[in-house]
């Protein structure tokens, strides 16, 4: 032990908060001459989308202009990164799983405008993607459609949609379905999706938690997922020892985009966040976007092989039956919701 | 002390001491606990009360969050009592025998200090399951762990550990020989002399382990998300709603479950104190 080390030490834990402050701050001066760091707030399984989008934008915008653009994106479950954001994380763009949770956003805070989702083509959606079910190798309990999942004996894996995005995705596709089925039938489709619920043995978190214990803990017969994740699962932990079964219909998610406003203001940051936004339309993106597993826009611009891989389903969007988020959210995940009640002693769920 | 005592019959609020320093070391340590603990608290409690008391117990007895504030106390209670049994049988052995990896063994007992409640929370999980090494074992007799209450209890008893090893081991080894062979000299058997001379001079310091390890339990989130199985009513713990809260952006429905669960322990934290008082009154050691 030497006093070099003490030193040390003491510094680490009495300056290195101000010493790591002011070196930031060098570091950001000598960058901002030439560099501009943009923020990404995203959901969880975008990390792979993300990481390729970004880099191919920043070639291509250096190329185009000569400022080097570098951005860092942030994972998480969707609602608790809305949450940061709300909270005063400054990201210069969020790109989060649901409209509700950028809905939030712009009336919690004020960062952004009401009509932000109409700022951009096809509802802020440069990418879409659906809800499909992965089962065990064989598909054992042999399931094919969403009345699979309430048969009795079936374990179901999802989410809660109280925390979790991509639950909420799970949670009204089920309920599309039954309407659409029944023609209409509010008090059916929430009998169905109070059955699936019945067989569903453990609610995690997230998304991601869901898939570790379907996949690694073996637990549940089948898991409600987003595709893009599903076939991640396949690449992660094996083909042979899982499948993809796309059921006939399932909702369409559109996950979308959005600038945030008073941060791109603030920062300066305006010109590059736009861009950046818009370059997602473009055909090199799209085109990143199918390779990624998630559905582009386009699907004419991306790779045919890519595409090939999306099986044909019909999708029915958020807007058509549920009215929007701004509508669903309350009804079915708000304090007290549908969702709630389905957990109500007593009901049918316990 | 005697003479201050003699002068000064009325209370005062300084009582002079022969230790210089008083003046300048309450304000810090009052200064601290403000900043640290007091300050983040009352914001907690001030959020909370836009609810107003009505409010909050609405919140409070909500069929849903009394489950869940059930679950919380009752299985952190459970975990604690467990704790106080075999976390004074571990500090025991650690103390009272020499053997080889006696110190790789007191390490081993901070470990649940030092990992993130998030890793212990998989690794438990994983060894839980219907898949797992332990949980298989459990399995043909349709016992499970993991993704139950059982699960709970089993995380909390696995963080809470060192709080009461650590606290009764120091105990545990100032505790001089001398009372107990005394005791057997005057005939009493070993079983006598563990129950009547060690275990009531040890008890305030389980106590104070099995507060600390209760008081660790109740908050606790990381673990016990990963292996609970988060049903509503069965296994949903409070921090869990308060999460759920804060995903609805519902910021005082959130602050009025952890200021109820805040009152609780406090309460309950009180409550051990007093006990701890009376069983040091009875020994003498007031």
């Amino acid at each position: 032990m030497t006093t070099r080390r003490l030193l040390l030490r003491a510094g680490a834990a009495l300056g290195a908060p101000a010493l790591l402050a002011s070196v930031r701050a060098h570091v950001a001066n000598a960058q901002a001459a030439k560099e501009v760091v943009l923020t990404n707030v995203s959901y969880d399984p975008t990390r792979e989308l993300y990481r390729a989008l970004s880099e191919a934008f920043a070639r291509d915008w250096q190329a185009s202009t000569g400022e080097k653009v570098v951005i860092r994106s942030s994972h998480g479950g969707s609602g608790s990164q809305a949450r940061k954001v709300i909270d005063g994380l400054e990201a210069d763009i969020v790109t989060l799983a649901l409209a509700g949770d950028i809905d939030a956003i712009a009336r919690e805070s004020k960062r952004l405008p009401p009509d932000w989702q109409s700022r951009l083509p096809n509802n802020s959606s440069p990418y879409t993607s659906t809800i499909v079910f992965v089962v065990r190798k064989g598909n054992p309990k042999g399931i094919k459609d969403w009345n699979d999942l309430i048969k009795p004996g079936v374990s179901v894996m999802t989410p809660n949609p109280k925390t979790s995005g991509g639950a909420r995705w799970n949670y009204l596709a089920a309920w599309a379905y039954e309407l659409d089925r029944t023609k209409g039938d509010q008090a059916a489709a929430r009998a169905f999706v109070s059955a699936l619920y019945r067989n569903v043995p453990v609610l995690d978190s997230g998304a991601r938690g869901t898939t570790t214990t379907f996949a690694q803990r073996g637990l549940g017969d089948v898991l409600i997922n987003w595709e893009n994740e599903a076939f991640l699962t396949l690449a992660e932990f094996g083909a042979d020892k899982f499948e993809i079964v796309v059921p006939p219909f399932s909702i369409l998610a559109e996950p979308p985009v959005a600038l945030v406003d008073s941060v791109v203001d603030k920062r300066g940051t305006r010109k590059e966040a736009e861009a950046f936004l818009n370059y997602l339309y473009s055909p090199a993106a799209q085109k990143i976007i199918a390779h990624n597993y998630y559905r582009p826009l386009h699907p004419d611009q991306a790779d045919p092989a890519d595409i090939a891989r999306f099986p044909k389903i019909r999708l029915v969007t958020v807007g058509d039956v549920f009215g929007g988020w701004s509508k669903a959210q309350p009804t079915h995940f708000g304090d007290g919701g549908v969702f709630d009640q389905i957990y109500k002693p007593g009901s049918a769920a316990r | 002390m005697s003479v201050a005592a003699l002068v000064a019959p009325r209370a005062v609020f300084v009582k002079p001491s022969p230790l210089p320093g008083f003046g300048l070391t309450f304000g810090f340590a009052l200064t601290y606990l403000s900043l640290i603990v007091l300050i983040p608290l009352a914001v907690l409690v001030w959020r909370a009360s836009g609810l107003g008391l009505d409010g909050i117990w609405r919140v409070a007895t909500e069929p849903r969050v009394l489950a869940a504030l059930r679950t919380s106390f009752v299985t952190a209670a459970l975990a604690a009592l467990a704790n106080a049994v075999f976390g004074v049988v571990v500090a025991w052995v650690l103390s009272r025998y020499s053997f080889p990896g006696r110190r790789l063994l007191d390490a081993v007992v901070d470990l649940p200090f030092a990992l993130p409640t998030a890793v212990a929370g998989i690794a438990l999980a994983a060894l839980y399951a219907p898949n797992g090494w332990i949980g298989s074992l459990l399995a043909p007799f349709d016992i499970r762990i993991a993704y139950t209450p059982a699960g709970i209890f089993v995380a909390l008893v696995f963080i809470g550990l060192p709080f009461v090893v650590r606290t009764v081991q120091p105990v545990l080894e100032d505790l001089d020989r001398e009372v107990e062979e005394a005791s057997a000299t005057l005939g009493a058997s070993r079983g006598q002399t563990v129950r009547r001379v060690v275990l009531p001079l040890l008890a305030p310091a389980i106590l104070t382990g099995v507060a600390l390890a209760f008081a660790r339990a109740v908050g606790e989130y990381g673990s016990v998300i990963f292996i609970a199985g988060n049903m509503p009513f069965r296994s949903e713990i409070a921090p869990l709603l308060i999460v759920m809260r804060l995903e609805e952006f519902d910021y005082t429905g959130a602050s009025a479950i952890a200021t109820i669960m805040l009152a609780i322990s406090f309460a309950s934290l009180l409550a051990i104190n007093a006990l701890q008082a009376v069983s040091r009154r009875r020994l003498g050691h007031a």
